[in-house]
């Protein structure tokens, strides 16, 4: 850690909001370094100083009232309970409308999934490929797959890559890449599609699992994990994202 | 199909259900403090602060279907601070634009005094972008991850950026701490 990088990473310290590797590495920096030392002492100074003084502002009493009078309203207005029904039209739509055109083998494939994602934990299945390197994960598939699938590197969001395997999916050979979120492991699916058409990202549960599977740019994605539904669709945003704007191909 | 279509508790909760107004309010309400400190910091006014609450209400109630319930602060917080973004958009544009990408190195001054008023300004004075993380970070208390989720940025920027912010509050304490020295 230099200085440079000392310096911001002082405040995920001071935050708290850094791995342990991280951790350890500053607290060494700040050991040895007095000018970051300085710094980060200024640091705990201002917080102290903003949390000793009042600076939150209560809502007036009279803002309950108000947003109180809101919501009844709300429920009074005539019109509330046709917005309401068309917005839930709407949202049926756009939750089915995948469903019903995901091909049917769709179930099948999530099983699959679920079932690699457990073989997968069970001790030395994990990877075929450790690594934390995008650069060294990628280029094993060569000559492996009929594709090379792209490897984002999400570390920066706190999804460090842990390596990649060869698996067996929806009856052909697919590629694994495997992420972890703290103590939880995620494994990240890849493989062709035939079809040009895409698929919004649908959500769907295994064996206690949480599943996301989208398709885009001809490419099939299926992410499962024990982590939170929550955290896994930030993941699956961030490599949807990632492909968007680097298309690795 | 071959399997019954899966529940989907928020669909339910759009439609005609009478328990809804109570849930909206049982999410919303434990959060008005909040939802208020965030609206009067990024507003700096409090009756504009209470005008934003009201329509950030108006707004959740029609995305209620859209919360599936994880966490209603951050989820309320993400629509006050939008709708301040549109209330200061169409009041005070200007404000928007204000964001100083230019930043000073943090002098070699220990912070020694900083009394309310000229924390309470050097705060008020902050960019926008600045400002928001900061109260989401020290007086909201937020993770980084719930920041990223409410400013909608990504969990990485959270960092740099609440350096940046603490680096330039920090200098305006002492600017003015030096100025009303002289």
């Amino acid at each position: 850690v230099n200085c440079d990088e000392a310096r911001t990473l002082l405040h995920g310290y001071l935050d708290d909001e850094i791995d342990l590797v991280r951790h350890l590495e500053i607290e060494e920096h700040l050991r040895t370094c007095e000018g970051c030392s300085r710094a980060y002492g200024e640091q705990v100074a201002l917080r102290s100083a903003l949390q000793a003084e009042d600076l939150y502002f209560k809502a007036p009493s009279r803002l309950e009232r108000r947003v109180r009078a809101v919501v009844r309203d709300s429920a009074r207005t005539p019109w509330a309970g046709a917005v309401a029904a068309a917005a839930a039209a709407v949202v049926l739509g756009m939750l089915i409308a995948p469903m019903l055109f995901r091909p049917s083998s769709s179930e099948r494939i999530a099983d699959d999934i679920a079932s690699a994602h457990i073989r997968s934990l069970m001790p030395g299945h994990l990877t075929d490929v450790p690594s934390s390197e995008q650069h060294t994960v990628k280029p094993w598939f060569a000559g492996k797959l009929d594709f090379s699938p792209a490897v984002v590197d999400l570390s920066g969001e706190g999804f460090p890559l842990v390596g990649g395997r060869l698996d067996y999916a929806a009856g052909r050979p697919v590629a694994a890449l495997v992420y972890r979120r703290q103590a939880h492991l995620i494994n990240l699916f890849v493989w062709p599609s035939s079809s040009t058409s895409e698929v919004a990202a649908t959500a769907d549960v295994r064996q206690g699992y949480n599943l996301l599977h989208w398709a885009r740019g001809q490419t099939n994605y299926w992410v499962i994990s024990d982590l939170n539904a929550a955290e896994l669709g930030q993941f699956a945003r961030l490599v949807q994202d990632r492909l968007a704007s680097a298309p690795a191909k | 199909m071959d399997r019954s279509l899966p529940v989907w508790p928020d669909v339910k909760v759009l439609v005609d259900d009478p328990s809804r107004q109570a849930r909206f309010e049982q999410v919303v309400l434990p959060h008005l403090n909040a939802a208020y400190n965030l609206a009067r910091w990024l507003t700096r006014n409090e009756h504009d602060a209470e005008d934003v609450v009201q329509e950030a209400t108006l707004r959740a109630l029609r995305f209620f279907g859209g919360f599936h319930g994880h966490d209603g602060r951050t989820w309320l917080l993400a629509i006050v601070r939008n709708t301040c973004y549109d209330w200061l958009r169409r009041n005070r544009p200007a404000e928007l634009h204000s964001a100083g990408d230019h930043v000073e190195t943090p002098e070699d001054t220990v912070l020694k005094r900083a009394d309310r008023l000229r924390l309470r300004e050097a705060l008020d004075a902050l960019p926008l972008a600045w400002r928001e993380v900061l109260i989401l970070r020290e007086l909201e208390q937020l993770s980084y991850k719930e920041i990223a989720d409410v400013v909608g940025i990504k969990i990485g920027t959270v960092m740099s950026r609440l350096a940046r912010a603490r680096a330039q509050l920090q200098q305006r304490v002492l600017h003015r701490n030096e100025e009303s020295a002289r």
